[in-house]
């Protein structure tokens, strides 16, 4: 057991991530900001969602500064509404977090699937989903993920769409980011397809299901985990933007970009904490997945060392 | 006399993260004008290094630790990087190994000329092109005016190669140094390009230094050569004396280890520095142990596999629509019989089809038309997917290249049992595992690899694990595709007896396939000559070398670099 | 060759037929047409007249006929919301669009590639980690936040330039161009630096990564050992190399700036199409939303079909179709 941690320690990849100061501050900003959003209902001093805690005389509330009116207290402020906003940022990050996860776990699925088969199977249902995944890629996906977002809230009774704007937001986020997932898994697939160990696998009597799940899926997982990545940063910016634009995240539940939607209005009039603490966090967020998504392309593509 | 170019002591190191890990060290070379110096080594011996270091084209991080590097007396070690520019191209010309990667692709031969002249000349636009067709006609390309004006997918491997020739003589340079420059190329090119390069240095009394793994190169081209062994240089004198009379045991063991091209030999010696050969699975008794269970020879006198006009085409493009589809045929109406326990060699150059053959015959690829009999059973007529794979078992397949031909993330006791998993062929857990540590000690690996991944070993290790994996099916057809191209010759060597003394232990019958015909004479009883997927000629191997008919086989038998000790 | 630029132009007039039965999906199953058309006051016999004009108890093939050639012909339906011709809003939204597109491609082509070829020759020294680290926070700094932030900088503190809209702008014939006018000018400044900083990142990123790759080629390692000069090598060797790749992205690249703008527009107020779009999902308005739809698909598929016939243009090995695309 030790010599086996010995071996994950001792291993390429984590001696350049221990080589890599931007990785390990990455690492950790990223990895607080999760935990505090998965812990958000425990550690959050107010509930934003729960009206009885609320005081419209709270509103406006600068940051570490006592209400004129109440003499309270908070740390980043409070909103028009009187919401503390360290709340409300922890509660939208879990909501663009768990957007932004489902939605790349949904793209990853659907994509690596088609893409291992496109890969396999090759001739015309290779040429007929990558075709597919051609055309829609000429299609930028913030505007794939409003055009499903418009299509499914033409279909959602009005009084569900509240409800059912997050999963919709989910569905048209991850549909729009599954083509990368399939290309890079086709991609990275049509390599080990190659491989004389698939032939071998054949002749030892393996069927088709099991070469690809057990000997090509293993093989392929590193450039899969940098996409993933990633798309994992694409989609939180994504989300963000889409609930900025109002069309994601319903104001029921606000994630940071509906959260900086609402902060825009008041940013000019002097107001700007409202819109400055989530759009850090949201950057924050965003930079720190990337700066990791980035760190692990370079680490697990030997070619790219200088 | 001076030499043209002197190497003294040279050191070169690539600091990485466990240190510096040296290239090449103490090593001390000579070349005189006029001459063809060969540098042999097998990998990692660092020998292209050399050729780099002295370019000043090491690769990031590597330096010239130490040593001196004289060219016609200076020194051109050490010099500035605008210097040794001026250097390259003008005084010393490099020649790589892959003509169809050393082009820029979208720009014409002409331009990729006369820019190299230009620069080194200094001639106008109109003379450097005049001299850029002079060159491409000195290298023997026809019609150099028009070629010219091509680009270079428009011309073969071995035409791009004398290009890329052409381009490395545009400033007549005093030294060439020339980087494995036919291993890319087949047989009968490289022939043409290694007659050229000793044309070129007797012509202008140019030096050379061929950088190569392959003796029968050293044999045919050299005037001297230096072995080299772990970045060090272990002997070097004239060709026919380190040949003839090695005096190193490296030398020694390394000349043992080459095929000889003029007569049969029953198995290589022992060579002196391999790196696994030991733990030979001891009192093995093929009629009590499980690998000489279940086999069902009746041994009626009929071919073991029978060949019959069998055909492949394959799509040239996935084209939706059927009919905007193109078709290469890659092999045609291809015919032989191998009997139980021989073993029947397929020879040819690349794209010759014999690949295909064995991937027909595997049925990866289902021939398009033709019939395979197998033990009497014609697999066409096969109606039932448990019969399919009850046969399918008995053939398997040792392929070329041991990094591609074993799952990087599987362990090897994982990669050995899973044949006899999936064909439900040991009782019990305890009996499997028995069985893979039985097969890594009969392929001569010790029962240690079991525990370890492929990347923990080294080519002809792996090698083995791949033959130990196709013997867990308990085969009797085992199909061999290039099993040695990818290895150093001593190791090489060890994979081809392992094969024979298979051969013998298990009553295998062998599918050989190979483009290297020394190769062929030592392991095969029949041959079958390959050329443009059709089978020009069958044959004795004897037979075959001493008295071919066919005009290729006859070319073929030529232009195979000669070596005999 | 000529086979080739057949089969590209019957592959864009497929994806095209694709989208408009998409776009004409939209028209005909999200939400029902006559009750977005009638009012609340509607009487049985008015519906009836209604589902007979539109041709909706046609069968759907004939129906879809009809829909593209009303749109060939330029009849696109009339907005739910605005209750005009789409055609006509369109027309009048279109030139302030295109104008930020097109200063905006502009922008991040010019230093996109410029950027990443001097990132790819240099690869350590204090410019280079600069703009690294730059297209990194670009890449993770949400467009909308960087509209907002030049806002804030150049707008509300300095005042040098204008937060929202296009300023003045002059009717040439059907078409509102602001580059004529001071104010005009001004007001593009913000709103194209807020689209093209990101896709100037992409494409640096990509000509960056590009480069790198071409330079380890053996053609480069070969063109070293003939003694020719960085600069030939750079920029005569590398460079052509790298820019053939790079521009079918950058292709695609130039029609999400068309995308992307309807961000911008939004923090802008720019009065362009895309902030069009944008109210049209807040309100299914789903004629404009069909329109917008088949509007950029025409474009995307323009600007594919030229990128292509680009390469081939440019790549010699493509004009002896020694390789396909597919």
């Amino acid at each position: 057991m030790i010599g086996h941690l010995h071996r994950i320690w001792d291993s390429d990849l984590c001696w350049s991530f221990r080589q890599s100061p931007v990785a390990m501050v990455s690492a950790c900003i990223s990895t607080v900001l999760i935990v505090c959003a998965i812990l958000a209902p425990l550690i959050a001093p107010y509930n934003p969602f729960d009206p009885s805690t609320l005081n419209l005389m709270n509103g406006f509330s600068r940051p570490m500064e006592p209400n004129p009116f109440t003499g309270e207290i908070f740390l980043l402020g409070t909103d028009d509404q009187g919401r503390d906003m360290l709340s409300t940022i922890l509660y939208g990050m879990r909501i663009s977090l768990f957007v932004g996860f489902m939605a790349v776990i949904f793209a990853m699925v659907l994509g690596v699937l088609l893409g291992l088969f496109a890969a396999y199977a090759g001739g015309r249902a290779d040429a007929i989903i990558m075709r597919i995944a051609d055309v829609q890629l000429t299609f930028p996906a913030i505007l794939v993920a409003i055009l499903i977002f418009g299509i499914a809230k033409g279909f959602t009774p009005v009084h569900l769409r509240d409800q059912m704007a997050i999963w919709v937001l989910i569905l048209s986020i991850g549909l729009s980011d599954w083509v990368q997932f399939a290309r890079v898994a086709r991609g990275a697939a049509l390599v080990e397809v190659q491989k004389e160990y698939v032939e071998a696998a054949i002749l030892i009597g393996r069927k088709p299901g099991i070469i690809i799940f057990r000997h090509i899926l293993p093989n392929v997982v590193s450039p899969i985990l940098v996409i993933a990545t990633i798309s994992l940063a694409l989609a939180i910016i994504l989300e963000a933007t889409l609930s900025f634009l109002g069309v994601g995240a319903p104001p029921t539940e606000p994630s940071l970009g509906t959260l900086i939607r609402i902060g825009q209005s008041f940013f000019f009039s002097g107001e700007w904490w409202i819109l400055f603490f989530p759009a850090t966090t949201l950057l924050m967020l965003a930079l720190s997945v990337n700066l990791l998504g980035d760190w692990l392309r370079d680490a697990l593509n030997p070619k790219l060392g200088e | 006399m001076m030499a043209l170019l002197e190497i003294k002591n040279m050191m070169v190191e690539f600091p990485n993260r466990r240190g510096n890990f040296t290239a090449v060290e103490d090593t001390s070379i000579e070349v005189a004008a006029g001459e063809i110096l060969g540098i042999v080594g097998e990998s990692g011996a660092g020998k292209s290094t050399i050729g780099n270091a002295v370019m000043g084209l090491l690769q990031a991080p590597g330096r010239l630790g130490e040593g001196k590097v004289y060219l016609n007396g200076s020194r051109i070690d050490g010099l500035s990087g605008e210097q040794l520019r001026k250097l390259r191209g003008n005084r010393i010309g490099m020649i790589f190994q892959d003509p169809m990667t050393s082009l820029n692709p979208i720009e014409t031969m002409e331009m990729q000329l006369v820019e190299t002249i230009q620069e080194h000349l200094g001639l106008s636009q109109n003379e450097a092109s005049t001299r850029a067709v002079d060159l491409l006609e000195r290298v023997g390309i026809e019609n150099a005016k028009e070629r010219i004006k091509q680009y270079p997918h428009q011309f073969s491997g071995g035409m791009r190669q004398r290009v890329v020739i052409a381009l490395a003589l545009c400033a007549e340079p005093e030294l060439i140094i020339a980087d494995e420059p036919t291993t890319a190329l087949d047989v009968s090119i490289q022939a043409q390009i290694l007659d050229l390069i000793k044309e070129l240095c007797r012509e202008k009394q140019v030096g050379v230094i061929l950088i190569t793994h392959d003796m029968g190169v050293i044999a045919e081209t050299t005037d001297r050569v230096a072995v080299m062994y772990k970045g060090r240089l272990i002997e070097a004198g004239s060709t026919t004396d380190v040949i003839h009379n090695p005096r190193k045991p490296y030398s020694k063991s390394l000349i043992a280890a080459v095929p000889p091209s003029n007569r049969k030999i029953e198995r290589f010696p022992k060579v002196a520095m391999d790196d696994s050969d030991g733990g030979r699975l001891q009192n093995f008794d093929l009629s009590s142990h499980w690998l000489g269970r279940g086999k069902r020879f009746k041994d009626t006198g009929n071919a073991l596999i029978s060949v019959r006009h069998i055909s492949k085409r394959f799509p040239l493009n996935s084209a939706i629509l059927k009919r905007k589809r193109t078709y290469i045929d890659a092999i045609r109406d291809i015919s032989f019989d191998v009997m139980p326990g021989e073993t029947f060699g397929l020879v040819g150059e690349s794209g010759s089809g014999k690949s295909t053959v064995a991937r027909v015959i595997t049925g990866i690829h289902p021939a398009t038309s033709g019939s395979i009999v197998f033990a009497d059973t014609d697999l066409a007529k096969i109606k039932s997917g448990a019969e399919r794979r009850r046969i399918r078992r008995d053939v398997q397949m040792v392929f070329q290249d041991p990094y591609s031909s074993l799952n990087g993330r599987m362990r090897v006791g994982t990669i050995i049992a899973e044949p006899i998993i999936v064909n439900r062929l040991a009782g019990t857990k305890v009996e499997r595992e028995s069985v893979v540590l039985d097969l890594l000690d009969l392929v001569g690996l010790g029962r240690d690899a079991a525990r370890k991944y492929p990347h923990e070993f080294s080519g002809g290790q792996r090698q083995r694990i791949s033959i130990a994996r196709a013997l867990a099916t308990r085969p009797r057809f085992l199909i061999c595709d290039e099993p040695t191209s990818a290895l150093d010759v001593s190791i090489q060597a060890q994979i081809l007896n392992l094969l024979k003394d298979l051969q013998e232990q298990l009553n295998l019958t062998y599918l050989f396939i190979s483009h290297d015909m020394p190769v062929m004479r030592q392991m095969c009883d029949r041959i079958g000559v390959m050329r443009n997927g059709k089978l020009v000629e069958t044959s004795e191997t004897e037979a075959l070398f001493n008295d071919p008919q066919h005009d290729y086989t006859k070319s073929l038998i030529e232009l195979m670099p000669k070596f005999t000790k | 060759m000529l086979s080739y630029v057949f089969r590209r132009a019957m592959q864009s007039v497929l994806v095209l037929l694709t989208v408009g039965l998409v776009a004409f999906s939209m028209f005909r199953f999200v939400g029902d047409p006559v009750e977005n058309l009638l009012g609340q006051e509607r009487t049985d016999a008015d519906i009836e007249r209604l589902r007979e004009q539109l041709g909706l108890e046609d069968p759907f093939p004939i129906q879809y006929w009809e829909f593209l050639t009303r749109a060939v012909q330029g009849d696109l339906g009339i907005s739910f919301r605005q209750g005009r011709p789409v055609v006509d809003i369109f027309i009048e939204r279109l030139p302030a669009t295109l104008e930020l597109a097109f200063v905006s491609a502009a922008f991040a082509f010019l230093f996109g590639v410029l950027f990443g070829i001097y990132t790819s020759i240099r690869r350590k020294g204090f410019l280079t980690n600069v703009i690294l680290t730059g297209s990194l926070i670009g890449v993770s700094l949400p467009t909308f936040l960087i509209g907002i932030l030049l806002i804030y900088v150049f707008a509300v503190e300095l005042g040098w330039l204008p937060s929202f809209g296009r300023g003045d702008v002059v009717q040439v014939g059907r078409w509102s161009t602001g580059f004529l006018t001071e104010s005009g000018l001004k007001a593009l400044v913000l709103p194209s630096l807020t689209l093209g900083l990101y896709q100037m990142t992409l494409i640096m990123r990509l000509v960056r990564s590009e480069m790198s790759e071409v330079l380890r080629q053996d053609y480069i390692r070969f063109a070293r050992a003939r003694g020719l000069s960085d600069r030939t090598i750079y920029f005569r060797h590398a460079v052509k190399n790298t820019l053939i790749p790079v521009i079918t992205i950058a292709g695609l690249q130039l029609g999400s700036i068309i995308a992307f703008a309807i961000i911008t527009e939004t923090v802008f107020q720019w009065p362009g199409v895309g902030l069009l779009f944008i109210d049209s999902v807040q309100f299914v308005d789903i004629p404009v939303m069909a329109a917008y739809l088949m509007m950029i698909s025409v474009m995307f598929v323009a600007i594919n079909f030229i990128v292509d016939m680009l390469y081939l243009a440019i790549d010699p090995r493509l004009r002896d179709g020694k390789t396909s695309f597919s």
